[in-house]
């Protein structure tokens, strides 16, 4: 008996019955007419980006280089939380004094018992309003910014691209390790249709936008 | 070892089940409203966009080159998902793929799992098979959870609960979740699922999820969603089983941006949904250390062999066609008698089938095109609907009326003599069931037609010996 790989791979073959193009030649040949280079200025893209954001409901705090910390507090005030679990790698000069961080490490029980998580992000993309997180030491492992109501994370305007195929090309480049795009905070439209904010992810999904 | 699709084999014919279906006032309603919605929210999302043609010709592109070359590159996903720590397994038909997935959990010794939405187990009633080896399941999307406690099937590939409106869904919750109390408001419903199953999602160790896109270039696995349920089950629990239909493998990464775009949009009508998850094999501390992917053919080689019905497999799963299709909007999914209702589902559950069931579900369309021009991956459903119909009467599974119809209409047609013939016999014929010209009532088989919409009489005379008539009297 053969396998079912070489079973099913058989089928394959079978059903296509024999002569297929050289694939090469073939994958090229797929037209791609649709935009995939952004047109808009730096200061068109971000606000692009924070319209966008504001769309899903995430609140925008606008900061400086060198400022994060600040904005950091200002979040942090607005949304009433005192401490935050943080990544191994994260900045140690954006983390403002009177609150608490705690470095990644901890059980999910533990996660999960957080006020909420501070993170960065790889990239962002403005046409859809999308934080894309390489799970890596500074945006943490998966569960980290999953796990608890609130997380907050930092973008750096030269981060931000302006359409999607220019964000996966960055993507690309990564893609060994695992990768989280968030459009907004959890949400869900199951019943009748209503858009529900927060079912299993963070309710509240923040932003600092530095410039 | 067997194909099926859930249990559409013994699915009663689709217009026996659409019509107890089209009295239903109350699911009628929650369709309409839930699929109107989701119309307004796509055509707009969908208007802003000036490449949307350009990116559904993409789209279908891409995926009619993968299914040229998909011995490859199901064989280059094998490789690079191995490569990067993962198990390949392939699953000939849905009893192989439950029996892999079975055993895999048992291997374990795991008692439970979760599940993340996937039509697929679905298709190959993975629940029924986990249950039977004394695995409880559990579906962590709100819609299938719905589904899932309220002993129900799902009506719609995107959201499988919008037949339940909030007071049926309290119900449920009240009733399987052991509250005393719980308010109707979809906000309150929706906090009873999260406390409800977040316990379970830090607890089970076990997940199985399905697959929006298997990339053939990198090995990565996408699953694309809203709520967070995919998140938690593909990076808490310690060993993580993908179920992914062969048809779901694209070439490269970089296909992603077509994709990504044109799905959201179509599905939810978002511009993206709140979460994609993208990873590549195991990752050391983070996540499942264990990953398996189940690679099920189950009746998909079959639609592949024939070139006019093959595009089948272009679908992504949006749900696009089912919330503009006339037909779906008024009888719901379940009428179907498939996972997969609507227009899809009425070219994809027969063909899975080898065409031996469902062969009533090719005719649950008008025919009027809407469903085409929706669909993100440009799958000309109402052409293949027409080529399946065709295979229908070939393997003489058309109804006797329509059998006897035809045959009359042959002979009718095939001379002018024919068709005096023909046309004098209907004369006499028609005299009981005439009334003002028009016939309201035709007898036995024939009643399909006149049971909704009334025939006009054949007339006293005909154009033709009217012309005929004329130049005798002018000549």
């Amino acid at each position: 008996m053969s396998s079912a790989r070489d079973e099913i791979l058989e089928r394959i073959r079978d059903a296509m019955g024999g002569s297929t193009p050289a694939r090469e030649a073939d994958y090229d040949a797929i037209p791609r007419n649709y935009v995939r280079q952004g047109s808009l200025d730096v200061d068109a893209r971000l606000e692009l980006l924070v319209d966008r954001l504001h769309d899903y409901g995430a609140t925008v705090f606008h900061s400086q280089e060198g400022e994060v910390a600040t904005a950091v507090a200002a979040a942090l005030r607005a949304s009433g939380k005192m401490s935050l679990l943080i990544p191994r790698d994260l900045p140690r000069a954006w983390l403002p004094d009177g609150f608490h961080f705690f470095r990644e490490g901890a059980s999910y029980q533990e996660v999960d018992a957080s006020e909420g998580v501070l993170t960065d992000c790889a990239l962002a993309i403005a046409a859809t309003g999308s934080i894309v997180l390489r799970h890596s030491a500074g945006e943490a492992r998966r569960a980290l910014s999953l796990i608890p109501d609130y997380h907050l994370c930092v973008v750096f305007a030269g981060q931000v691209v302006e359409t999607v195929p220019e964000g996966i090309q960055q993507m690309k480049a990564f893609a060994n390790i695992p990768i989280t795009t968030i459009a907004g905070p959890s949400a869900t439209a199951d019943i009748e249709m209503i858009r529900v904010k927060g079912v299993h992810g963070p309710r509240t999904f923040d932003v600092i936008l530095v410039e | 070892m067997s194909t099926y699709v859930g249990d559409a084999a013994n699915a009663p014919k689709f217009q026996v089940a659409a019509k107890a279906l089209v009295r239903d006032t109350q699911v009628r309603h929650n369709v309409r409203h839930a699929t109107d919605v989701i119309r307004k929210k796509r055509a707009k999302v969908v208007g802003e966009m000036p490449d949307w043609e350009q990116l559904r010709e993409s789209g279908h592109e891409i995926k009619q080159h993968t299914l040229r070359h998909l011995d490859f590159y199901l064989e280059q996903f094998e490789r690079t998902c191995t490569a990067a720590g993962g198990m390949v397994h392939w699953a000939r038909d849905a009893d192989e793929a439950n029996s892999i997935v079975v055993g895999l959990v048992k291997a374990q010794q795991a008692k439970e799992v979760i599940k993340v939405k996937t039509m697929t187990s679905d298709e190959i009633r993975l629940n029924v098979a986990l249950e039977a080896n004394g695995i409880t399941p559990y579906e962590t999307d709100l819609a299938d959870l719905i589904v899932q406690l309220g002993e129900d099937k799902p009506s719609h590939i995107v959201v499988p609960a919008l037949h339940r409106n909030r007071m049926e869904i309290r119900r449920i919750f009240l009733d399987k979740m052991n509250l005393t109390e719980l308010g109707d408001k979809p906000e309150d419903l929706a906090a009873a699922a999260r406390a409800y199953l977040r316990e379970k999602f830090l607890r089970v160790p076990v997940a199985i999820s399905g697959a929006n896109f298997a990339i053939a270039d990198t090995g990565s696995v996408c699953v694309v969603e809203s709520e967070g349920n995919g998140r938690m089950c593909i990076s808490l629990p310690k060993v993580l089983i993908s179920l992914i239909g062969i048809e779901k493998v694209i070439p490269s990464f970089q296909d992603l941006e077509v994709y990504l775009q044109t799905l959201p949009r179509s599905a939810t009508g978002e511009r993206m949904n709140p979460y994609n998850s993208i990873w590549t094999g195991v990752t050391p501390e983070d996540g499942p250390q264990e990953f398996h992917v189940v690679l099920l053919d189950n009746g998909r080689t079959k639609v592949l062999g024939d070139r006019e019905a093959r595009e089948t497999l272009d679908c992504i799963r949006c749900g696009a066609c089912l919330n503009a299709c006339p037909v779906y909007r008024q009888t719901g999914g379940h009428a179907y008698g498939s996972v997969y209702g609507g227009p899809i589902g009425a070219i994809l559950t027969p063909q899975l089938q080898s065409m031996e069931h469902s062969q009533t579900l090719p005719y649950a369309s008008s025919l009027c095109g809407a469903c085409y021009e929706v669909c993100p991956v440009k799958i000309n459903i109402p052409e293949i609907l027409v080529h399946l119909r065709h295979k229908v009467v070939e393997r003489g599974d058309a109804p006797l009326e329509e059998r006897m119809a035809m045959k009359v209409a042959a002979y009718a047609l095939q001379s002018p003599e024919h068709l005096d013939r023909a046309r004098k016999l209907g004369r006499i014929g028609q005299v009981p069931f005439v009334s003002k010209g028009t016939i309201s009532h035709l007898p036995f088989g024939l009643d399909a037609w006149t049971g909704i919409r009334d025939l006009p009489a054949i007339p006293k005379e005909s154009f033709r010996e009217w012309w005929v008539k004329r130049e005798r009297e002018v000549g």
